[in-house]
């Protein structure tokens, strides 16, 4: 039950964008950090102006 | 449930029976399994069979709204676990095997395997916007019959169908969108008339939601500040999720979730304050003018100031209370006073001119096939699947939960009284300005209402008058605050309806926000051609001059709408209709030419079906609404009409002064028409040459599906 509440709690973090940050981290961990010109990750501001950003270039939202 | 219960029951019946043998031995109910499950469909089939036929044959009295729901639910599940799974399984030849582009080309941005349920979220929240409330209400002027029955045989057939090819095209190629595939397998034609017709798609549409929410607004300070609050408290959530705590935005929104209902309470004592309420009583046309300046401030402001912050309070609301209505419903099972069929099936209805057919089938766009859907499920969606077979559910299965919505704004239309229904609904041009006039035209179709119920409906909504408030929104307001009222506590009526209207607007101001912003970067990616620095989305001049052409583009339409003695609506909706069944007639052509090309031309009709009955809808409204005599359908009729009419010096004075306008707009919407009509007719020609070039062995353009590539996925821990 409890394990059910947490799935629940991850989806509606990650539906909202909640933990796009950490996910981000997570995948900069994971694919940028073996790379060689190694940046730094952004912080979370930063990342997070640029996720926003980036959402709403094209079609998003319809009748 | 026992453990690993989730691999070996995938459809949706062996999940009922894996709730209702939760400690049974697994290998017995395989045994029954197959015997079971064809009792549950079969259950299904005739509950559903005789949901639709009472709905279908009651006549006279009225019928519960729970055979709507049950009629719809029973059609969705059989539609879902059969067509749907033999659309994907033998028609499109899913393979779960594959790649799909958001593990082919994860970025951590907008290519990333995510979970299908938030997949699904995302989807829904974009796909599901005012439009399926908006048209059935207006639709319910010809009964509840035929607009439900549209609802539920379009979304099955057509609209859902629409969805889920066009998702799967787009997931074959990298996530591609509508114009990229249409060019790329119909031709340079195809792809430009796609980008054209959504630009103008999109111009009306925004004209015709702001008019919607300027006749919400009209002389009513409640809705008028309640509404005007949202855009401060937008604001102030988005300075908190970029500026005070970063990123945080599941906590900036249940902030913002509060103020907004908050602005509901507050908007109730603005509304009996005597200074602040003059304040707020507002003409149409000075809304008209407020939404404009409004609309090209968002477009202009960045994202994260007013849109961003707004989408998420809206998407918040939608689903909130499109789940609380499906609870009160279901609580309160009102019954539906509204006939069957109304006379008005002879094109003589009050809310818009135009027979049954083909003009519910215009009206009603959203919520039975939505062209604009395409344009999602080639958008951000196909980027987000981590595999293949999840295509059904987001795809078909979005579109039904869509089509639900449809249903139960139908439900809340028609479980008002009819009278009432359209003396809220009929404009003054039709029915007169006068209360008493009103009444005495709607007391001689047949339909009972009295000046005194309505001016006591008034007062228990906290407005002051409720006739002709065309549009839909307050009536489907009233409807959702008469629901509301009778499941959760009657004496708030007036804090539900001005809820109601607060939750319609907020999306529709939405739509109208990253609509003008869409169609500014389209403006700017084709002036990109002709002057370089035009096309550069950051470049200020290029941002004003394009932002102020969209919306000077919509604001003219959303002017006109609001001068128009007839309400508008009348005028903007079956444009908008026409113009969306084009886009989704685009779509069904792109998907038509791709299955001819794919060597599935036996399989083919799945989209030519519904691409048929679209091009006959479409094109039977459009030449009715170019050609009919009648000055209430067609546009050259009404221009006429109102020309002789002026040079005889018949009309009053305030009438002769926007006569002239009006005539140029009735001209301007007729071209227009024509113009859609030849737009769709050029994507077809073309779609039906590709195929029979290719029938016939000649060489046309080459699939451009990506090639295979094994899925590395270890799908289940993005997957559930």
């Amino acid at each position: 039950m409890l394990k059910r509440v947490s799935v629940l709690w991850q989806n509606i973090r990650q539906l909202s964008g909640d933990d796009a940050y950490e996910r981000y981290l997570k995948h900069y961990a994971e694919h940028q950090a073996a790379q060689e010109n190694l940046e730094p990750p952004l912080s979370r501001e930063a990342y997070f102006k640029q996720w926003q950003d980036s959402k709403w270039r094209g079609m998003r939202r319809c009748c | 449930m026992g453990f690993g219960w989730r691999t070996r029951f995938n459809a949706p019946e062996s999940f009922i029976l894996a709730l209702v043998y939760t400690d049974a031995n697994y290998y017995k109910i395989i045994h029954m399994h197959k015997n079971i499950k064809l009792i549950i469909w079969l259950a299904v089939a005739i509950l559903g069979t005789f949901a639709l036929s009472t709905i279908a044959l009651s006549r006279g009295e009225s019928i519960n709204a729970l055979w709507l729901i049950t009629a719809a639910i029973c059609i969705y599940a059989i539609a879902y676990r059969f067509y749907a799974a033999w659309i994907a399984a033998t028609v499109l030849t899913i393979d779960e095997s594959r790649a799909t582009p958001a593990e082919r080309l994860d970025n951590g941005r907008d290519f990333m395997p995510t979970n299908k349920w938030v997949v699904f979220g995302h989807h829904f929240a974009a796909i599901a916007g005012p439009g399926p409330l908006v048209g059935p209400t207006l639709a319910a002027q010809f009964g509840y019959l035929p607009g439900t029955l549209w609802i539920l045989i379009g979304a099955v057939l057509g609209g859902a169908v629409q969805d889920m090819v066009t998702l799967f095209f787009s997931i074959r190629r990298d996530g591609r969108s509508l114009g990229q595939m249409a060019r790329d397998e119909i031709g340079v034609i195809g792809g430009t008339a796609a980008l054209i017709g959504t630009f103008l798609i999109m111009i009306i549409l925004i004209a015709v939601l702001g008019l919607v929410v300027v006749n919400a607004m009209k002389h009513s300070p409640w809705a008028t500040s309640t509404v005007a609050a949202t855009i401060p408290i937008a604001m102030f959530i988005g300075l908190y999720m970029r500026n005070i705590r970063p990123g945080r935005i599941l906590e900036a929104s249940a902030i913002g979730v509060a103020l907004l209902l908050f602005s509901v309470l507050a908007g109730g004592w603005v509304d009996h304050n005597a200074t602040l309420r003059v304040l707020f009583d507002r003409e149409g046309l000075s809304l008209a003018y407020a939404i404009i300046v409004y609309g090209f401030s968002a477009a202009v402001l960045p994202v994260w100031l007013l849109l961003a912050p707004r989408d998420y309070l809206s998407t918040y609301m939608k689903l909130g209370t499109v789940v609380l209505l499906a609870i009160a419903i279901v609580i309160l099972r009102p019954d539906i006073h509204m006939p069957a069929l109304t006379q008005f099936i002879d094109g003589t209805g009050p809310i818009f001119g135009g027979k049954l057919f083909p003009f519910v089938f215009i009206t009603i766009a959203c919520g039975a096939i939505s062209g604009f859907h395409a344009l999602i499920a080639s958008g951000t969606t196909p980027k987000l699947l981590a595999n293949e077979r999840d295509i059904r559910m987001i795809g078909y299965g979005a579109m039904l939960l869509e089509s639900f919505v449809a249903i139960m704004a139908m439900i809340a239309a028609t479980v008002l009284e009819p009278g009432v229904f359209f003396a809220i609904n009929s404009p003054a041009g039709v029915v007169g300005k006068e209360a008493i006039d009103a009444v005495a035209k709607i007391n001689s179709w047949g339909f009972a209402v009295t000046v005194e119920q309505m001016n006591q409906l008034a007062k228990d909504m906290g407005e002051s008058s409720l006739f002709a408030r065309t549009g839909g929104a307050p009536s489907l307001a009233v409807g959702m605050a008469s629901i509301f009222g009778k499941a959760f506590g009657k004496n708030l009526l007036a804090l539900w309806y001005h809820f109601a209207i607060m939750f319609e607007a907020i999306f529709i101001l939405t739509t109208l926000d990253a609509g003008t912003r869409v169609g500014r970067f389209m403006l700017q990616d084709m002036l990109g051609n002709f002057n370089k620095k035009l096309g550069e989305t950051s470049y200020m001049p290029s941002v004003i001059l394009t932002s102020a052409l969209v919306v000077a583009g919509w604001g003219y339409f959303l002017y006109i709408g609001v001068i128009d003695p007839n309400g508008g609506v009348n005028i903007l909706w079956p444009l908008f209709g026409i113009a969306n069944q084009m886009l989704a007639a685009i779509a069904l052509c792109v998907a038509t030419g791709i299955l001819v090309k794919s060597g599935k031309l036996k399989y083919a009709w799945v989209t030519a079906l519904p691409l048929t009955w679209l091009v006959m809808i479409t094109t039977t409204a459009a030449y009715q609404k170019i050609f009919s005599d009648d000055i209430r359908v067609g546009f050259f009729a009404a221009a006429n009409d109102l020309s002789t009419k002026l040079a005889a010096g018949a009309l009053p004075a305030d009438k002769a002064a926007v006569a002239p306008q009006l005539i140029f707009n009735q001209h301007l919407d007729a071209y227009l028409t024509v113009f859609f009509v030849a737009v769709l007719w050029i994507v077809i020609i073309d779609m039906l040459a590709v195929c029979m070039r290719h029938c016939a062995g000649k060489p046309v353009l080459p699939l451009s599906e990506v090639p295979h590539r094994p899925t590395q996925l270890d799908d289940l821990w993005v997957r559930d």
